[in-house]
């Protein structure tokens, strides 16, 4: 789950780690009781997860009561590359001295757990990479020893952030790694770190990627929740618990297994077609699940057709197609629906699903010939 | 032969009381896998249909003689048991728990290395491995493996490894051991392990590698290929279609930036001497084209 900035920073506070005093607002009335509180000038910010906000004019300093009206009138409703902007970010403007940038993530070839520092901060970090590689400061850190303080302030001097801004920086990427570990983060960024002209360092930005394996063990996440900017097809699809990731093509796909369901839309864009969506069903396939599926794909406007693509292994043939049968009593479908069933058991089951077989459903074989179906079913072209 | 388990090996189940431990173990033993113990805190000196339960690891391994556990509990417990087999000494685990936090993963994948360099932790998030007519740990349905050889399955993915087993089976190609080592962020046994061990293994003379989107795993494998196999692959990877920045269901499986493409793994696999299948099926019809080369 990414978090919002203002989450972010929400997050980073319990841990410690200084952040300008602020306030969410979600109406300009509101906005402008946030700035009063936070002093000013203040800065009024977008909350949308999407970079390039402030290119966008969705970052604005406000001197008065008057300009935080203006600007956040202008920023509410406005839509930055697809993203709406229902929510604001009002804190007290920072004098800014020098700009770096911290994080911690994982690094999965080393398997170890990597701390990046850079002096070129407020800028993308990958862009920095490119450029110059040398200006990023990392060190990989034993999940099961820690990150040491003499480890934190080799990666500071290493990055050669300014010696006023030394200890402050220690002291932030203790916090930060402990946000990271403790916080069960994939993520936390800090970009810009800045150092402002009376010698303090805090985060300006927060960026925070929970660990969805880790909500059973922090219920004050659930506060986080609800706020995500899911489209209609997603926000249905995490109700039913299934894994889905919306795409923009014709073909809706329903497969049991994450590695079946991503091959599945590789074959459908092989034979000229383009999926609409991702969805796995996981390991078996009972009718409930079936139909919670095939309601989600029917929600999108898209989809033309519908292929059902099925391995059994421990789950038999006949289980699938009895769930699948049963399904299409409960949902009423849109699309026409290519089945193809292998695997375990797989003889009975297309036998079960053979006294259904009409226009709007139809069985084949094999993979490849499923897709091909399915694809010239959508219109479009089947090589 | 097969590779990390094969008719001697003696497999504890850790959670065998518990509903899929219990599924899964006695279809494995059904399969005609050693299961010699279980193990559930609180409850040893119970049984599973015959099989004992044992309080901790340590007490089912000198008891048993085990040598590899099954590990099948839930998430939050997962970490504890696997270090628990480590400590115990038991040389090879299989984890299929599904939902492990990445910070528990490379928690314990660094304290296994380091405390118990002995044991080798297959998965977490795995379908487990079969060695057909041997040995079956995890939820592969055995039926649809044929027992013998010549060739060898590593796989990130559990359907897709399924499918691969099948489309062999209907070949009439054998399998020497499959092994599923899992989609999370930090596999405990990667693919340069199962391509070493098959290197290894005389009556595996080919080997089908299946990948997936997300991190440089298939890439690093590509490269120990080149150098130090020479036994013939066929790779199939999926994902081609996958978008950047969303995970396709395994947690490991996301395009971070220009990282992890399946394009990108493809290539370094073909520039290593890999036949590379467009899909599943394909890889099925290519490893015949290269059993059929074998005599």
């Amino acid at each position: 789950m990414d978090l919002f900035e203002y989450q972010g920073k929400q997050y980073f506070a319990r841990f410690g780690i200084p952040v300008s005093p602020g306030g969410v607002a979600d109406t300009v009335d509101e906005a402008v009781v946030q700035a009063d509180k936070a002093g000013y000038p203040v800065v009024v910010k977008a909350q949308v997860q999407v970079g390039g906000r402030g290119k966008a004019g969705g970052i604005k300093l406000a001197a008065d009561a008057g300009e935080v009206r203006a600007h956040a009138g202008a920023i509410l409703g406005m839509d930055i590359k697809g993203h709406v902007v229902r929510r604001l970010w009002v804190e007290h403007a920072s004098d800014i001295a020098k700009e770096y940038y911290a994080s911690f993530t994982l690094d999965r070839a080393a398997k170890m757990h990597l701390g990046m520092v850079s002096a070129r901060g407020g800028i993308d970090i990958e862009q920095v990479a490119e450029e110059d590689p040398g200006a990023i400061a990392r060190a990989h850190v034993d999940p099961s020893v820690g990150i040491t303080e003499s480890q934190a302030r080799r990666l500071v001097d290493e990055a050669g952030l300014d010696p006023e801004a030394g200890d402050g920086a220690v002291d932030i990427l203790l916090k930060l790694y402990r946000c990271y570990v403790e916080g069960d983060a994939d993520l936390v960024e800090i970009n810009p770190l800045i150092l402002t002209p009376d010698g303090r360092v805090h985060a300006l930005d927060a960026k925070v990627t929970l660990d969805d394996n880790a909500a059973f063990r922090h219920p004050e996440w659930d506060e986080f929740r609800g706020l995500e900017q899911l489209d209609e097809r997603d926000r249905l699809a995490k109700e039913k618990g299934l894994q889905y990731v919306g795409l923009d093509g014709e073909v809706g796909i329903i497969a049991n297994g994450a590695g079946l369901a991503m091959s599945t839309c590789d074959v459908v864009n092989q034979v000229g077609g383009r999926p609409a969506n991702f969805l796995d069903i996981g390991g078996g396939a009972n009718a409930q699940v079936m139909a919670n599926a095939l309601e989600v794909i029917n929600h999108d406007p898209k989809v033309k057709s519908i292929f059902i693509n099925i391995f059994g292994g421990i789950t038999r043939g006949e289980e699938v197609a009895n769930g699948i049968v049963q399904a299409l009593g409960t949902v009423e479908i849109k699309a026409p629906i290519v089945i193809r069933l292998d695997g375990t058991n797989a003889d009975e089951g297309r036998a079960i699903l053979k006294e259904k077989v009409s226009d709007r459903l139809l069985a084949e074989p094999t993979m490849l010939d499923a897709a091909r179906r399915a694809v010239a079913l959508a219109g479009g072209a089947s090589k | 032969m097969s590779i990390f388990v094969d008719e001697h090996t003696k497999v504890i189940v850790q959670g065998l009381t518990g509903g899929q431990g219990r599924f899964h173990g006695l279809r494995n033993r059904d399969y005609g896998t050693k299961i010699v113990a279980g193990v559930t805190p609180g409850k040893g000196g119970q049984d599973v249909e015959g099989i004992p339960i044992y309080d901790t690891v340590s007490e089912a391994k000198a008891a048993t003689g085990a040598n590899a556990s099954f590990v099948s509990v839930p998430p939050s417990a997962a970490p504890d048991a696997i270090l628990e087999a480590g400590a115990a000494g038991i040389p090879f685990v299989v984890c299929i728990t599904e939902g492990i936090p990445a910070q528990d993963e490379a928690r314990v994948y660094n304290l296994l290395k380091r405390e118990f360099s002995g044991t080798r932790l297959l998965g977490p998030n795995c379908p487990g491995i079969i060695s057909p007519g041997k040995c079956n740990i995890g939820i592969t349905a055995g039926e649809i493996a044929l027992p013998g050889g010549p060739v060898g399955i590593v796989s990130r993915s559990g359907t897709l490894t399924y499918q691969a087993l099948y489309d062999l089976k209907q070949k009439g190609i054998g399998v020497t051991t499959c092994v599923g080592i899992g989609g999370d962020p930090v596999p405990g046994t990667n693919f340069i392990d199962c391509l070493a061990a098959f290197e290894a293994d005389p009556e595996t003379r080919a080997v089908v590698m299946i990948g997936e989107i997300g991190g440089t795993d298939e890439e690093k494998a590509a490269e120990f290929i080149a150098k130090e196999m020479a036994k013939p692959v066929v790779a199939y990877i999926a994902g081609v279609t996958a978008p950047p920045g969303k995970k396709m269901g395994h947690a490991g499986a996301i395009i971070s930036g220009s990282k992890g493409t399946a394009k990108a793994k493809m290539e370094a696999l073909a520039a290593a001497g890999v036949t590379v299948a467009q899909n599943p099926t394909e890889a099925a019809e290519l490893m015949a084209e290269v059993v059929a080369t074998l005599g």
